[in-house]
């Protein structure tokens, strides 16, 4: 996927002034944020159990290479195939090496941010193979040329109208004057439309979830049997995933499954969680003939190791942007790359480079809210600090930004001259702004001032009004 | 070099792997002891209790239970819910030795196709392996009686479910699965275990909730009582 992400400040410019875009993401609050807090007052243990899977999936990192051998193993064993592919060019040729020996000419695909990372649809396009989203949120947006903008919920920034109108141009076959003013009678449309393509096609394409290594399978969870279908009615059923989903054992996947859910869309559990391993036996009734795994890496095992290794302990349950004042400000197209949000701001630098996503970490108000509702604990904000610490030394922060860091940087070395400075200033803005109480522009910060306005201040710095305060005898 | 060497170097690389640091041996003891992390109080009940919550919950997420007292008691229970929905006497059956001891020839007018489901079924019967009782949740395992597809393709499942099938937690069913297998002497795992935790459902417009996105619109569970 192209990605727009250095043109961050413009996207989010454009997406704060679409209405309905502004209308789409005012419905997340009602949804995920209230459902999540429901189901948590449910499981009075949630809290331990997030531990329990930071530290599951600390292990598993730091293992890493011997849980990647242990696992392949049992997918040998089972008759699987486990195909390593270093970068998104070589898991896409991979994929497309075994639908072409199967003759495929179309391919149903559950929902997988690996293939949005590795550009997967545009690719089997161009090679004669026809695929299909059947997650009805992915349906929507492939249907109208869109990229998500939600890593669970990837059509939540359209309305309902954009979607009645989505089908109404696509679906042709169906009577120009039929009733879709409600959810279900679109649902129902995309049922019966999608219901023809899971049966005609020849691979079945799906992420995954989790690997788990003691038994070689691969898990997903879906809320509509989208994935189960994909991988079950076709000849082939790939796997493209990356390599830190790998869990040691069943059990381990069962304890953060218990939150993975609970932190998405509230629900205690999803509907269907699906343990996947090799193709079907010989005695079976259905099931894929093969069963193949693309593993991903792209840049992963080099974030091993780092300040960044913490990110990959994500599950990609979409809590960190649910909750993000950013995220519910712009919408999630305008971060310009695969992954939104907070896990977005810190991964994609990562996987495509800080000069052309430089621009993410800084988008965040350091509120905090990402990292205590990540379910894996990963500290998303001390990695956006992490990402602006490297902006700086490379000298890819804007000039009135170093100047402005340098500046104060000058003064906070010198206290006496700071407390001089510092004082200064409050009084002569307490003078100018006592009649009015607050500026609603100051110059130096036009775009500060832009969304809010500076409360005046009362004319004492804290440090005097501290020195004033402190009681007798007590060293600073 | 090959992209699986490459890889596996650059992670040991990243990690500052050593040869003789004990990772295997840790690995190794950690896959096979299949160490339980905590449970969460919910998933602890077994008995009368285990089959109050795995009712309570099962009907939370919108699964449907038509509790019966034997066996005897299941095609009885089949026909009047197709009935109740108004959907003719037809069904697609799982083709496992558990439902064919169950007596269907007493309901002569209930039609039974055994095998795989066809895209047309509208109903299906299958059992499920075991149940849980922490979520509501089902969970259904691939085999030569047990299609996968049955749980899918159809409007409506219809399971048939024992109550002292019901366990506490994921991990209780895990470990029923483990020992079931070791029994056999099969594989390790079957090619595909099913946990469905209600009928299928989007929320994919507006986040506004709609049953049955692609698999069943409808889920309901035949409780056969057989508790002491």
């Amino acid at each position: 996927m192209q990605s727009t992400s250095h043109s961050f400040k413009d996207n989010a410019r454009a997406a704060m002034a679409n209405p309905t875009l502004q209308r789409a993401m005012g419905n997340m609050r009602h949804g995920f944020l209230a459902k999540r807090l429901a189901a948590i007052d449910r499981l009075p243990e949630f809290d331990a159990l997030r531990d329990r899977a930071r530290d599951i999936k600390n292990h598993a990192l730091e293992h890493l290479d011997v849980y990647l051998e242990a696992w392949e193993a049992k997918v040998v064993s089972a008759g699987g195939h486990v195909h390593w592919a270093r970068d998104a060019e070589e898991a896409r040729r991979i994929v497309l090496a075994i639908c072409q020996r199967l003759d495929a000419r179309t391919v149903t695909k559950g929902k997988s941010m690996i293939a949005e990372e590795i550009a997967l649809n545009p690719f089997l396009e161009a090679n004669g193979i026809v695929p299909v989203e059947t997650d009805l949120g992915e349906y929507i947006i492939q249907i109208r040329n869109e990229s998500p903008s939600h890593i669970i919920a990837p059509a939540i920034h359209l309305v309902q109208d954009q979607i009645e109108q989505s089908f109404r141009e696509i679906h042709t076959q169906f009577d120009r004057d039929r009733p879709l003013v409600e959810p279900r009678q679109l649902v129902d449309e995309a049922r019966g439309v999608l219901r023809d393509k899971f049966i005609a096609a020849d691979v079945g394409i799906t992420g995954a979830n989790f690997l788990v290594a003691e038994t070689g399978s691969s898990i997903i969870v879906t809320n509509e049997g989208n994935g189960d279908l994909t991988q079950t009615l076709t000849k082939a059923h790939i796997v493209v995933t990356s390599l830190e989903k790998i869990v040691p054992t069943l059990e381990d996947a069962q304890t953060i499954l218990r939150v993975l859910a609970r932190s998405a869309t509230g629900q205690e559990y999803s509907v269907y969680t699906t343990v996947s391993t090799g193709p079907r036996r010989p005695n079976d009734l259905d099931g894929p003939g093969e069963y193949h795994v693309v593993l991903l890496d792209n840049g992963r095992s080099r974030m091993l190791g780092t300040e960044f290794q913490d990110m990959l302990r994500c599950i990609r349950c979409g809590a960190c942007m649910n909750h993000c004042p950013v995220y519910a400000t712009v919408g999630g197209h305008a971060y310009g790359w695969v992954y939104p949000g907070p896990m977005g701001a810190v991964l994609t630098p990562s996987l495509i480079g800080v000069d052309e996503a430089g621009h993410l970490p800084n988008a965040s108000t350091f509120c905090g809210k990402c990292e205590s509702v990540c379910p894996m604990r990963i500290p998303l904000p001390k990695m956006m600090r992490h990402w602006r610490e490297r902006e700086f030394e490379r000298h890819l922060s804007p000039a009135a930004m170093r100047w402005g860091i340098a500046a104060w940087a000058f003064l906070a070395k010198r206290p006496k001259l700071y407390r001089w400075v510092s004082g200064l200033t409050a009084n002569v803005l307490g003078l100018l702004g006592r009649a009015h109480g607050s500026f609603r522009n100051l110059p130096l910060a036009g775009g500060w001032t832009l969304g809010r306005d500076m409360p005046t201040p009362q004319g004492e710095t804290f440090h005097r009004a501290w020195a004033r305060r402190r009681p007798r005898g007590t060293h600073s | 070099m090959s992209a699986r060497d490459d890889i596996l170097d650059g992670v040991r690389w990243s990690l500052g792997r050593s040869d003789g640091d004990g990772a295997a041996e840790r690995v190794r003891q950690r896959i096979g002891e299949h160490r339980r992390n905590p449970i969460p109080t919910r998933g602890q009940d077994n008995g009368a209790a285990a089959l109050k919550r795995f009712i309570a919950e099962a009907e939370m997420v919108s699964a449907t239970i038509a509790p019966v007292a034997a066996e005897a008691d299941v095609p009885g229970a089949v026909v009047a819910y197709l009935a109740s929905h108004n959907l003719p006497a037809r069904v697609a059956m799982a083709p496992d030795p558990s439902l064919a001891r169950i007596p269907w020839s007493d309901r002569p007018t209930l039609e039974i196709r055994r095998g795989a489901a066809h895209p047309d079924d509208q109903v299906s019967v299958t059992p499920v392996f075991a149940a849980i009782a922490e979520t509501g949740t089902l969970m259904l395992i691939s085999g030569p009686g047990t299609p996968t597809t049955l749980n899918l393709l159809p409007d409506d499942h219809i399971v048939v479910l024992r109550a002292s099938q019901i366990v506490g937690s994921y991990e209780d069913a895990w470990d029923q699965l483990r020992r079931a297998r070791e029994r056999d002497g099969t594989l390790d795992m079957p090619r595909t275990v099913n946990f469905i935790t209600g009928p299928s459902r989007t929320g994919d417009i507006e986040q506004k909730l709609v049953m049955g996105a692609h698999g069943p619109r409808r889920l309901h569970i035949v409780l056969i009582e057989d508790h002491g």
